[in-house]
């Protein structure tokens, strides 16, 4: 993997850029490098700075401070229509008074491009983007699904260096948002171009990026693989970002070259983590366990259980596919543990006010600092 | 085409005719009614009487009298606009002088709604204020205004020759550069709110977009915002066109007796010549050199809701 090789140059370099608007800083003194042909997820909430990063590599906002390099080139004062960079916008930005094609058109006209390899190449991105019995209609007369192909043809009709997508399925519905994701990868794959993506939702990060950057309040916290992200949260604020997840906040009572014990703050229960931790005894630390790295059964938690917490049932929510037990322990903290619904009939289900114990392995937890 | 939305028909309620049919009434009472009656006058005769046209129609001397009347019909004045040439010279002129007029006007009110469409936001209401502004004093005072402006020793003139720009005093008043610098500078509102309205529309993201794609500003100017401000321009144009070829107050008061604007010829055949009839016939065939352009601007406007 290029992220793992220092030899490796970056095709995106964001070295120390800060963004302010008047004094409010948006983007705070951020490094990031990004490689070619990866395809790179902004992931953070609404507000913490992901647009106006995106918005800096496409031209549109100038840093307060820092450089940004596309390809070896120092980007500061190159004007958004010199960038070998296209964005496809949040809004969509479709030209209203142009067809479909012509709209595909634009970018190429602007080249001086030939009229016919202009009509060829418009013809490849409606093939690409399955828009060709469209291509007369105006933006006006399609639906959402298709005007985001019609953007995601106009901007990657140039065949930029880098395409940059300001949550580009924002406006779908959940199950076209899917599909559409497995087409984005697809159409990358195919022309090798490196892709930018911003998105405030962590299911489409992990599904369609090679790496994420979570962001928040304008500084990058974690940047990793999907997997990584998701295992291996670095901070309380990725963990709980990233998916579901139990955070128990804990104090160390044991170290040794072996693992950690914590003792849980509020039920006592005791922790037995094979992860070696910088937390010196008695500091305080959270521990993050995943919900469905918790086996759940029927029974009680003796005083002295490691790695088991007991509690009775206080919600069940049944997704089909899996199902999710709320559980309440004696001081009233909320344990959630989800399990794969395998069979279709349960000789002894667990229902409402059940005794069960949430048990887990050594390596099913991450200590993080608090 | 499966996430549009279709509206349902809408089914009228009694008050909802009532709303459609205020109006309707209203043109009745205020446009047809009128209209008809400089029509029927226009077919009538020049009489020394009061007033001073026959036939006169009194309805309680029953229908038989009407019809007497209306048998006395002619289209006389109608063929004596075309022999008299005075009257397609004035038709002509008002034309070319309401085309130019419009055209200077949008040279000028472009550039004054761009600007306004693109000041903070905090800024707008105050800009708009001051184009609405002129409005909230009399029509005819501020054209009699200009006069003093515009006149040989006028301030116009003062300050040119003050600034040692030109030794002589200018000759504007009583000319037509006087009705143009009238003209516009009267109607220059109609046109810049309807052109402001669509410029401020306009979303800043498709002017990004456009420069993203390889488009420097100034031609995404061209490519982006001149088409879709088109409508606002058509509008504001049609606003200033039309009151400007019947327009009399501007030509009468800064312009010269060689002005022809067909309001100035009708105002004479009416007060100076007291031939109703004809200057009746004049106001008719104006009206219908006008009805082309107003279907014109009708049909935009509509084409512009339906795109909305
Ligand atoms: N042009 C601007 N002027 C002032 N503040 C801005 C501007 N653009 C963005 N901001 C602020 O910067 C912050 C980050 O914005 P943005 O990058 O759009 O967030 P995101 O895309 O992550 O939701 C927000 O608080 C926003 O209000
Ligand atoms: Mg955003």
């Amino acid at each position: 993997m290029p992220w793992e090789d220092p030899d490796q140059a970056p095709f995106i370099e964001f070295r120390n850029v800060t963004k302010k608007f008047g004094d409010f800083t948006a983007v705070k003194n951020l490094s990031l490098k990004i490689y070619k042909r990866e395809f790179f997820a902004l992931l953070g909430g609404s507000g913490c700075g992901k647009t106006t990063l995106m918005r800096m590599l496409a031209g549109f906002e100038t840093p307060t401070s820092g450089q940004i390099f596309l390809d070896g080139q120092d980007l500061a004062g190159i004007p958004p229509f010199k960038r070998p960079s296209n964005m496809m916008f949040q809004s969509y930005a479709l030209f209203p008074h142009m067809s479909v094609e012509k709209n595909i058109a634009f970018g190429l006209k602007q080249d001086k491009m030939a009229a016919a390899d202009i009509e060829a190449r418009v013809a490849e991105m409606l093939r690409l983007t399955k828009l060709e019995q469209f291509a007369k209609r105006k933006p006006h007369q399609l639906s959402g699904g298709q005007r985001q192909r019609v953007a995601l043809a106009r901007s990657l009709a140039k065949q930029p260096k880098v395409l940059l997508l300001d949550e580009p399925l924002g406006a779908l519905d959940r199950k076209l948002r899917e599909e559409t994701q497995f087409e984005l990868m697809a159409i990358q794959e195919d022309l090798k171009v490196t892709f930018l993506i911003v998105t405030h939702d962590q299911e489409e990060a992990m599904t369609v990026a090679d790496r994420i950057a979570v962001m928040d309040k304008g500084e990058l916290v974690q940047v990793a693989t999907p997997a990584e992200i998701y295992e291996s949260p670095n901070s309380k604020f990725v963990a709980d970002f990233i998916g579901d997840v139990n955070l128990i906040e804990a104090k160390v009572t044991e170290k040794s070259d072996a693992g950690t014990r914590l003792t849980a703050a509020h039920d006592g229960f005791l922790i037995d983590s094979d992860q070696v931790t910088e937390a010196a005894v008695g500091d305080t630390v959270w521990f993050a366990i995943r919900p469905e790295k918790i086996r759940v059964t029927h029974g009680q938690s003796g005083p002295d259980a490691v790695n088991r917490i007991g509690g009775s049932v206080w919600d069940i929510a049944y997704l089909g596919g899996v199902s999710i037990i709320h559980s309440k322990t004696a001081a009233e903290n909320v344990f959630r543990a989800t399990f794969a619904n395998i069979s279709r009939i349960v000789e002894d289900p667990i229902t409402w006010d059940d005794q069960v114990v949430f048990t887990f392995d050594r390596s099913a937890g991450v200590i993080l600092a608090g | 085409m499966d996430e549009e939305h279709i509206p349902a028909p809408a089914r009228r309620t009694l008050g909802g005719w009532l709303l459609i049919g205020v109006p309707y009434l209203w043109l009745l009472i205020f446009f047809l009614a009128p209209f008809l009656i400089v029509f029927k006058i226009s077919l009538s005769q020049v009489a020394i009487a009061i007033p001073p046209y026959t036939p006169t129609f009194d309805l309680g001397e029953g229908w038989q009298a009407i019809w007497d009347g209306v048998t006395e019909f002619s289209v006389e004045n109608y063929l004596w606009l075309t022999e008299d040439a005075l009257y397609w010279k004035s038709y002509l002129s008002s034309v070319i002088i309401a085309g130019i007029s419009t055209l200077l006007t949008l040279l000028i009110g472009y550039p004054i709604a761009y600007g306004m469409a693109r000041s903070p936001q905090s800024l707008r209401p105050t800009l708009l204020m001051l184009v609405i502004l002129p409005f909230w004093t009399s029509f005819l005072i501020r054209v009699y205004a200009w006069i003093g402006i515009l006149k040989n020793e006028g301030l116009l003139n003062q300050l040119l020759l003050s600034l040692g720009l030109i030794s002589e005093p200018l000759t504007i008043l009583n000319t037509n550069i006087a009705v143009y610098i009238g003209i516009v500078y009267s109607y220059l509102p109609f046109l810049v709110l309807p052109l402001y309205a669509s410029l401020e529309r306009l979303d800043g993201s498709l002017l990004e977009a456009a420069e993203d794609l390889g488009c420097p500003p100034w031609k995404a100017f061209w490519k982006i915002t001149v088409p879709l401000s088109l409508p606002g321009v058509i509008a504001g144009c049609f606003l200033v066109f039309i009151p400007a070829v019947g327009e009399f107050v501007i030509p009468d008061l800064l312009g010269g007796s060689d002005t022809l604007m067909i309001g100035k010829t009708l105002w004479s055949e009416f007060f100076n010549n007291r031939d109703w009839p004809v200057s009746s016939a004049v106001a008719v065939i104006l009206l219908l050199i006008l009805v082309i352009p107003i279907v014109l601007f009708q049909n935009q406007q509509q084409k512009m809701s339906e795109n909305n």
